[in-house]
């Protein structure tokens, strides 16, 4: 069995999520207004926002009888990180095999 | 001296694709021939800190490859390897791809390695990623967080002062 991944990479590779957190990432809005605007069931928003929750994107604030969304968007600078962390370690190899390419060019000479 | 050539990488988010884009200052023959022979992969392909052998490279249709990542005092530390599907010397190597250290086998990626020639013996070499899934794609990019970049340009170092 996978353990289930909950986290940063797992919420915006879905494109109904990455919709939802720009939508609240405007203003907190509650389950209803969000669902209004998406063709998809309610239910179905509802998970996802279970997962953005579960993910730490989305905050759900009680405010008198509403239960409000509220985008918290620092972890998706990781997202940002995590590429860079990857592009670093090809530049490391590639500058390597500029090297090597160095040294092959003088040879044949 | 021109500026260093600098790697960029294409994920976007939600896709299970990976672009890797490279340019070279050496002909596109030499640059193929870097990417397709075990003695020379092994001198750049590992993390800086990691010792990368491989046990054989086979660029040929059915051909395949199989390397391994071992610590400085040679412990194993994570093995690869994949099928050759095509290559075209000097200009395309198709070829799978999977880490073998992952709790459940078959998260196979397909690689397309083109080598392009640029004016002034220059080579762009573009490699496309394809995953099974976005989340095996995120798994791989993510993995190379734990090994690549600790102690990061060591081995440069080592092999700038034996030239």
């Amino acid at each position: 069995m996978h353990a289930i991944r909950r986290d940063v990479f797992q919420a915006i590779a879905d494109p109904t999520r990455r919709d939802i957190i720009n939508l609240v990432s405007a203003q907190p809005m509650n389950l209803n207004s969000i669902a209004q605007n998406f063709d998809v069931s309610r239910p179905a928003i509802s998970q996802h926002i279970k997962i953005l929750v579960e993910c730490g994107l989305i905050e759900i604030t009680q405010q008198g009888r509403e239960r409000y969304c509220e985008a918290r968007l620092a972890q998706l600078e990781e997202v940002a990180d995590w590429v860079e962390q990857y592009r670093r370690s090809w530049q490391e190899k590639h500058d390597r095999l500029d090297k090597l390419l160095g040294k092959m060019k003088n040879n044949k000479k | 001296m021109s500026t260093k050539n600098q790697t960029s990488i294409i994920a976007e988010p939600g896709k299970q694709e990976v672009y890797i884009v490279r340019e070279f200052d050496a002909p596109r023959d030499m640059v193929y021939k870097a990417h397709t022979d075990a003695d020379m992969l092994a001198q750049w392909m590992g993390p800086a800190d990691r010792v990368v052998k491989f046990e054989k490279f086979d660029p040929r249709p059915g051909g395949s490859y199989r390397y391994t990542v071992s610590s400085q005092d040679g412990k194993e530390i994570a093995g690869f390897h994949g099928s050759i599907h095509e290559a075209t010397a000097p200009e395309r190597v198709i070829q799978t791809f999977e880490f073998e250290g992952l709790p459940e086998r078959g998260h196979v990626a397909m690689e397309t390695a083109l080598f392009e020639e640029l004016a002034g013996n220059r080579t762009k070499v573009t490699i496309h990623s394809v995953f099974r899934s976005v989340a095996d794609r995120d798994g791989m990019m993510q993995s190379g967080m734990e090994t690549g970049v600790n102690d990061g340009y060591e081995k440069l170092d080592a092999l700038l002062r034996q030239m």
